[in-house]
């Protein structure tokens, strides 16, 4: 468990993205897609994972990512992308630390209602002024400059990859050491005792609103990143369906684990790659039905099976089985 | 002034399908802690049936609406007893997952079996056109919908405060734990209340289509709204839903009519503005 050290494993799950560039050099821009959407799906593990919150209005802040990136190169000549990717997380953090305030307060179903009213209330807006955003058919024309002032992007995605895969594993670095520390384990504690967390001294609605600033700031350069590396925002970044598809791919690939983010967004989004082109209806049908079966017999997701079949005499005391309290 | 009054009338017969479709949202929320998010796929399912009954067998339109009832209402016994059932004691987190889950599934079966397109009512000639009182146009389906809603109200009040299964409904709700120890088969009421929730979504489902539409789309578009109505209202309470339902009906109508341009944003506000003030909900006894 310290905090910098990496296990062998972890170095070799690293490699697969690595690996996947020479494999399938005909996939990048569905690799580059993965990749963010990890990004994206870690950051809501670091809420609804480490602090409990279940939210689904995540996409929320990945749309304010979004459209500060599309906009700052689109509408103000601003094409430096490092520098409007760090813009991009700032405003969307900001938007998370404001939002904070109305999500840390209130039981479960509170919290379900004002993150599901605060992504529509920011949905509402971008697709009226279409002026601005370009409303329901998106804003395109986002053109990112060069990467260092030394690469431009290209047609094929070579560029967005490596991209993607450096800001994923920046960012990925810097959540594992963040959870690892003290901070982190206390929101696992929030998450497991909430009440008894003031016992120990724990301020527990700062660390809320804490955590749930820097989860949206990592969803927003998430968004920027998918604006950049497509040249394009559509409204639908903003929408429930993606925030909703967010929290199944994390859960299919494991809360509270970091990996099981990144697991679960690359199973979801190369499954979906396929199916949706056979049927986009028998894939919404089948993605139901997987929900079901894995609340039904399945919790903890690809990871928590794999912990599972590890370790099967802890099965039956894994508390997460349990309601919190 | 007449145009302030029809949008007033429009709000409550909007509010009034609103509250008959999440009442039963509400009594499901408050009864049993388990929030179904799949609740208005049993309207919308409702919905349906009606339709399939007056196109495919000619059944009347007034008669269609106690079948969507029982069948919705039977429905979601089955549900309940089926499903709902093992995850009353699981956390917001499995109880989304499957209750969006059961919606993913519900809007992919409506596609494949009725398609994706908006489906067509027939209302009866007598249900049609307008009517004027005191200067201002009415619809009359509409009329008809306010006034069959105040009738389903009183008699589920009547239901809840004046039988003795309704005594047991009030306590089990109070504690569950308690009556269970009193006696009570609390297993059973939920299962009742729940039959009698998605038996009112459904009738809510197939009188709605005139007014909300009916296509695969329907319980994601609408579910905001529902959830609305139990939340602002407070989980549990019946006339907190009814007070809650008139309050979105009318601002959404309003606000679509008098400012377009902001679109829904104006009920989204509004729920924001609501739960901050009232995070129990304008009737909610939990806190």
């Amino acid at each position: 468990m310290k905090a910098w050290t990496w296990s062998v494993p972890e170095a070799v799950f690293w490699l697969v993205p690595v690996a996947c560039y020479f494999l399938f050099p005909g996939y990048l821009v569905l690799g580059s897609q993965v990749l963010i959407t990890g990004l994206f799906a870690l950051s809501l593990d670091l809420i609804l994972g480490y602090a409990g919150i279940v939210s689904l209005g995540h996409a929320a802040f990945f749309g304010l990512g979004a459209y500060t990136a599309g906009l700052l190169a689109a509408r103000l000549g601003w094409h430096e992308p490092i520098s409007a990717l760090a813009i991009s997380a700032l405003v969307a953090a900001t938007g998370g630390f404001v939002s904070s305030f109305l999500v840390v307060r209130g039981g479960d179903l509170t919290r379900l209602m004002v993150t599901l009213g605060i992504g529509l209330l920011l949905y509402e807006p971008a697709n009226k002024a279409a002026f601005l955003t370009g409303g329901v058919d998106g804003l395109s024309g986002v053109d990112p400059g060069k990467l260092l002032g030394w690469r431009s992007f290209d047609l094929a995605g070579h560029t967005a990859y490596w991209y993607s895969l450096a800001v994923l594993f920046i960012v990925f670095a810097l959540a594992r050491r963040l959870v690892r520390s003290p901070f982190g384990l206390s929101l696992r504690g929030i998450r497991e005792g909430r009440p008894r967390m003031p016992a120990l001294g724990t301020p527990v609605r700062w660390r809320l609103v804490a955590v749930y600033t820097v989860a949206a700031g990592i969803a927003g350069i998430a968004g920027a990143l998918l604006a950049q590396t497509t040249q394009f925002v559509g409204l639908e970044t903003l929408g429930f369906n993606r925030s909703a598809e967010l929290v199944i791919m994390l859960v299919l690939g494991g809360t509270g684990r970091l990996y099981g983010a990144l697991i679960g967004a690359a199973i979801f989004m190369v499954v979906q790659d396929y199916l949706s082109g056979v049927n986009p209806v028998y894939w919404q049908f089948w993605i139901g039905l997987l929900l079901v079966a894995m609340v039904l017999f399945a919790r903890g997701g690809i990871l928590g099976a794999m912990e599972r079949f590890a370790r099967p005499r802890r099965e039956a005391s894994d508390p997460r089985r349990g309601r919190h309290t | 002034m007449s145009t302030v009054l029809g949008v007033l009338f429009d709000g409550i017969a909007y509010g009034a399908l609103l509250f008959i479709i999440g009442v039963g949202l509400s009594v499901t929320m408050g009864l049993m802690g388990f929030i179904n998010l799949a609740h208005g796929a049993f309207a919308m399912f409702g919905g349906y049936l009606a339709v399939m009954l007056m196109t495919r067998w000619g059944v009347p339109f007034l008669a269609t609406l106690p079948l969507a009832f029982l069948a919705m209402a039977l429905a979601g016994a089955v549900m309940e007893r089926l499903l709902y059932r093992r995850l009353y004691d699981a956390n917001a987190l499995d109880q989304v997952l499957f209750t969006i889950g059961l919606v993913f599934m519900s809007m992919a079966a409506a596609t494949y079996a009725f398609g994706s397109g908006q489906q067509p009512v027939a209302l009866p000639g007598f249900l049609r056109g307008q009517v004027r009182i005191g200067g201002v146009e009415l619809g009359i389906y509409r009329l008809f919908l306010v006034a069959l809603v105040v009738v389903v109200t009183l008699a589920l009040r009547g239901f809840i405060e004046g039988t003795r299964v309704g005594a047991q409904v009030r306590a089990a709700v109070d504690n569950r734990d308690a009556s269970s120890g009193m006696g009570i088969p609390v297993d059973r009421i939920f299962t009742l209340m729940f039959a009698l929730g998605t038996g009112l979504a459904g009738l809510g489902g197939a009188l709605g289509i005139d007014v909300l539409g009916l296509d695969p789309s329907f319980p994601l578009k609408y579910l905001v709204y529902f959830l609305l109505v139990v939340t602002v209202g407070g989980a549990g309470t019946i006339h907190g839903a009814a007070v809650a339902a008139a309050i979105l009906g009318i601002f959404d109508v309003a606000g679509k009519y008098y400012v377009p341009e902001v679109g829904a944003f104006v009920i989204y506000l509004l729920m924001v503005v609501l739960l901050i003030a009232f995070p129990a909900g304008l009737y909610g006894r939990r806190s």
